[in-house]
C-alpha cells in the first residue's frame, strides 16, 4: 500500500476502517442506512471521477449508465435468473457495451457536444426500460428478490452495510492506485492536454474509449447493487436529475481527486438528512413537511452554484488549504515544492 | 394529413421558440443553457401569477409576465453567469443547471406543485378552429405559430439591421476585438439572457395557456435542446428547419409508432445528427476538430 505513505496516514486510516466496521453496533438503523446510501452513492461519484475527474470527459448520461445496471437485475430477475452470480457480470458487460457505444462518439466529438450524445444516451435507456416496463405490464416497476449466494444473503440494514461500504473501500482503492498506473496517468494527461499527450505517444482514442468502459461498468455495477438494495427498479429512480446530483457531488467534493469524489457523494448524501434535522430542531415537530421538498432541492442547488463560481476545487480545496496553513505555520507561504 | 401538417407546424413553432434562447447564449457566450426549459416554466408561472394573484386583466397580465421573464434572464447573468467568465464552460454549464433548480424551487415554494391553468385563471376561451381537410387547432396553437413567426422575424431583423444586434453579432465571433473596438460585450451577453429568457418565456406562457402548468415543464426545454443541435448550436438560422424537422419526427411517432417512443425521438434525431453531422444543418466546424 504504498498510497498510504506516512504513519499519520497509516494510523488515520485505521482508525477510519475501525470507527466504520464498530459503527453498526453502536448507531441507529437511520444512521447505517444513510451511511449505506453514501458508500452505493461514492461508488457511483467514483465512476464519474474516473471519466469526468480523470479523463476530462464530459458525461450527462450518468443516470442511464446506472439505470442499464439496475435494469440488468430487474429483467433477469423478471426471467427467473435471480443469482447475484449470474446478474453481477451481466450487468458489467451490459455497462461495457453500453460504454463502448457512448465512447464510439467521443472520438469525434468534444465537450458539449459530447456531452449531449451522452444526454440522448440516457433517455434511449430509459426509454429501453420504460418499454420493457410496459411490454410485460410492469408499470410501476421490477420486482427484485433479495441478493443471495448460497447460504450468504444480504437482508438487514447492518448486512447490507458492511457489503456496501466494503465495495465503496474497493472502489476507492481502485480508484487511487489506477491514478497511479499507466492507464490513469494517461487518462489525467489527455484531460490536461489533449494534443500533448497524443505527441508524447498515448494512444489518445484507446484511452479515451477505455474511460468511458472502465465508468461505465462501475457505474453499471453500482446500479446493479442499487437494485438489489432496494429490491425494485423502475425508470422514474433515473431522472436527469440523479445525473445533476452525480456531478454535484464530484464538483462539491472537488473535481479530480478521489477524496473529493467520496466527500462529495457523503455530503450530497447527508445533506437532506441534515437539513431534515436542522428543520426539525428549529420548529420542534410538524408543520414544515410541505415546504422541506424544495428547501432541500433548492439548499442542493446553491450549493452546487456557490462551489462552481467560489471554489472550484470543493471541499477537498478547502481542506488543503487548511491544512497547509497548519502545516507552514507560521510561515505564510507554501515552499516551491508544493505540498501533496 | 392535414392534421399531421398542422400539429408537426404547431410543435415545431414552440421548440422554435425555445430553441432561439439555447442559440443566443450559446452565440453570445459559448456556453449551453441548461436553464432554458426552466426559464420557460418561469414565463407561465409569471402569467398565472400576474393573471391569478394579482389579478390583472389577461393583456396586462401578458405584459408583466414578458416584463418577468426579460427581468429574469438579466438577473441570471448579473448575479451568476457573469461570475462564470473564465471559468471552463461546463462549469459554467452547470451553474446553468442550478438556476434552473433554483428556478423550479421558487414556483414549487410560491405555488406548490399541483398542476396550474392559467388560462382558466384569464378566463381566456380556447375554442378550436377548423382548418380545411378536417383538421382541427386550438386558438393559442395558431396564436403560437404566430409567435413564432413573429419572434424569428424580429429577431432577424434586430441582428441583421439594428446598430445592437450587429454589436451582438460581433461580440458573439470574437469578443476581444469586440471589446477593443469599444463594445460593452458584458452588456451583450446580459442582453442575449434576457432575450433568450423572453423568448423561452413567451413559449412557456403559450403552452401554460394552451396545455397547463406545472414545475416540471422545463421536460419540454430539454427536447428543444436536441433541436438546436439538429439545426447547428451557433445557428439561428438552423434553428426553424431543424424545429419543423423534430416535430415532424415526433408527430409521426406518436401517430404512427407509440407516444413512449415520440417522446425519446428528438434525442433519436439527436444521435442521428451526432453521428452524421455534429455541427449540425447550418452550424459551422469550428469547435470541432478531430482526434
Amino acid at each position: 500500500m504504498a498510497v498510504v505513505d506516512t504513519w499519520p496516514r497509516r494510523l488515520a486510516l485505521g482508525v477510519l476502517l475501525a470507527a466504520l466496521a464498530m459503527l453498526p453496533r453502536v448507531a441507529s438503523p437511520l444512521v447505517i442506512e444513510v451511511v449505506s446510501q453514501a458508500a452505493l452513492a461514492a461508488i457511483g461519484a467514483l465512476a464519474l471521477h474516473l471519466l469526468t475527474g480523470m479523463a476530462g470527459q464530459v458525461s450527462l448520461g450518468h443516470a442511464g449508465f446506472l439505470a442499464a445496471g439496475a435494469f440488468s437485475v430487474g429483467i433477469l430477475a423478471e426471467s427467473g435468473w435471480t443469482s447475484p452470480l449470474v446478474s453481477l457480470p451481466a450487468a458489467a458487460v451490459v455497462g461495457a457495451l453500453l460504454g463502448t457505444a457512448v465512447g464510439m462518439p467521443s472520438l469525434r466529438l468534444k465537450g458539449l457536444y459530447l456531452a449531449l450524445g451522452t444526454l440522448a444516451m440516457h433517455y434511449v435507456v430509459l426509454y429501453a426500460g420504460g418499454e420493457y416496463q410496459a411490454r410485460w405490464g410492469l408499470n410501476t416497476g421490477i420486482s427484485v428478490p433479495p441478493l443471495a449466494v448460497g447460504s450468504l444473503r444480504l437482508r438487514t440494514s447492518a448486512e447490507w452495510y458492511y457489503a456496501l461500504v466494503g465495495a465503496a473501500a474497493l472502489a476507492t482503492a481502485a480508484c487511487l492506485n489506477l491514478s497511479r498506473s499507466r492507464v490513469g496517468r494517461a487518462w489525467i494527461a489527455i484531460r490536461d492536454r489533449e494534443v500533448a499527450a497524443a505527441s508524447l505517444g498515448i494512444a489518445v482514442a484507446r484511452y479515451k474509449l477505455s474511460a468511458f468502459v472502465a465508468s461505465a461498468v462501475v457505474t453499471s455495477l453500482a446500479g446493479a447493487l442499487w437494485a438489489y438494495q432496494r429490491s425494485f427498479v423502475s425508470v422514474e429512480a433515473f431522472g436527469f436529475g440523479v445525473t445533476v446530483e452525480y456531478i454535484a457531488m464530484i464538483v462539491i467534493g472537488g473535481m479530480g481527486s478521489v477524496l473529493g469524489a467520496v466527500v462529495g457523494a457523503a455530503f450530497v448524501t447527508l445533506l437532506p438528512y441534515a437539513i431534515d434535522a436542522a428543520v426539525a430542531a428549529a420548529r420542534g415537530a410538524g408543520g414544515a413537511e410541505y415546504y422541506l421538498f424544495p428547501l432541500k432541492f433548492g439548499a442542493f442547488g446553491v450549493l452546487m452554484a456557490v462551489f462552481l463560481v467560489a471554489e472550484p476545487d470543493g471541499l477537498v480545496g478547502i481542506w488543503r488549504r487548511a491544512r497547509n496553513w497548519v502545516v507552514l505555520w507560521p510561515l505564510r507561504y507554501r515552499p516551491l515544492a508544493p505540498l501533496r | 394529413m392535414t392534421q399531421v401538417f398542422a400539429s408537426t407546424l404547431v410543435l415545431a413553432s414552440l421548440y422554435a421558440l425555445v430553441g432561439v434562447g439555447y442559440v443566443l447564449i450559446y452565440r453570445a457566450s459559448r456556453v449551453l443553457s441548461l436553464a432554458q426549459g426552466d426559464l420557460m416554466m418561469f414565463g407561465g408561472y409569471a402569467l398565472f401569477a400576474a393573471s391569478a394573484t394579482l389579478a390583472v386583466p389577461p393583456l396586462v397580465a401578458i405584459g408583466l409576465a414578458l416584463g418577468a421573464s426579460f427581468a429574469a434572464g438579466l438577473a441570471i447573468y448579473v448575479v451568476l453567469m457573469r461570475r462564470m467568465a473564465g471559468h471552463p464552460v461546463f462549469a459554467a454549464v452547470l451553474v446553468t443547471v442550478s438556476v434552473g433548480i433554483l428556478l423550479r424551487v421558487v414556483v414549487v415554494l410560491a405555488y406548490t406543485d399541483e398542476i396550474r391553468h392559467p388560462a382558466a385563471a384569464m378566463a381566456i376561451a380556447n375554442p378550436p378552429i377548423a382548418l380545411p381537410g378536417g383538421a382541427a387547432v386550438s386558438t393559442i396553437d395558431a396564436l403560437t405559430v404566430g409567435a413564432a413567426a413573429l419572434v424569428l422575424t424580429a429577431l432577424y431583423v434586430f441582428l441583421r439591421g439594428s446598430r445592437l444586434g450587429i454589436r451582438m453579432r460581433a461580440a458573439g465571433e470574437r469578443p476581444l476585438l469586440a471589446a477593443q473596438r469599444g463594445i460593452d460585450f458584458r452588456g451583450v451577453f446580459a442582453l442575449s439572457w434576457a432575450l433568450a429568457s423572453l423568448t423561452g418565456g413567451i413559449a412557456g406562457m403559450l403552452y401554460a395557456t394552451n396545455v397547463r402548468l406545472e414545475p416540471g415543464a422545463g421536460v419540454i426545454g430539454l427536447r428543444a435542446f436536441a433541436v438546436v443541435l439538429v439545426g447547428g448550436l451557433d445557428s439561428l438560422g438552423g434553428v426553424l428547419p431543424a424545429a419543423l424537422l423534430v416535430a415532424a419526427v415526433e408527430v409521426l411517432t406518436v401517430r404512427y409508432g407509440n407516444p413512449l417512443l415520440a417522446d425519446v425521438s428528438p434525442f433519436a434525431c439527436l444521435l442521428v445528427m451526432l453521428l452524421l453531422r455534429p455541427w449540425g444543418i447550418a452550424g459551422t466546424r469550428e469547435e470541432l476538430d478531430r482526434v
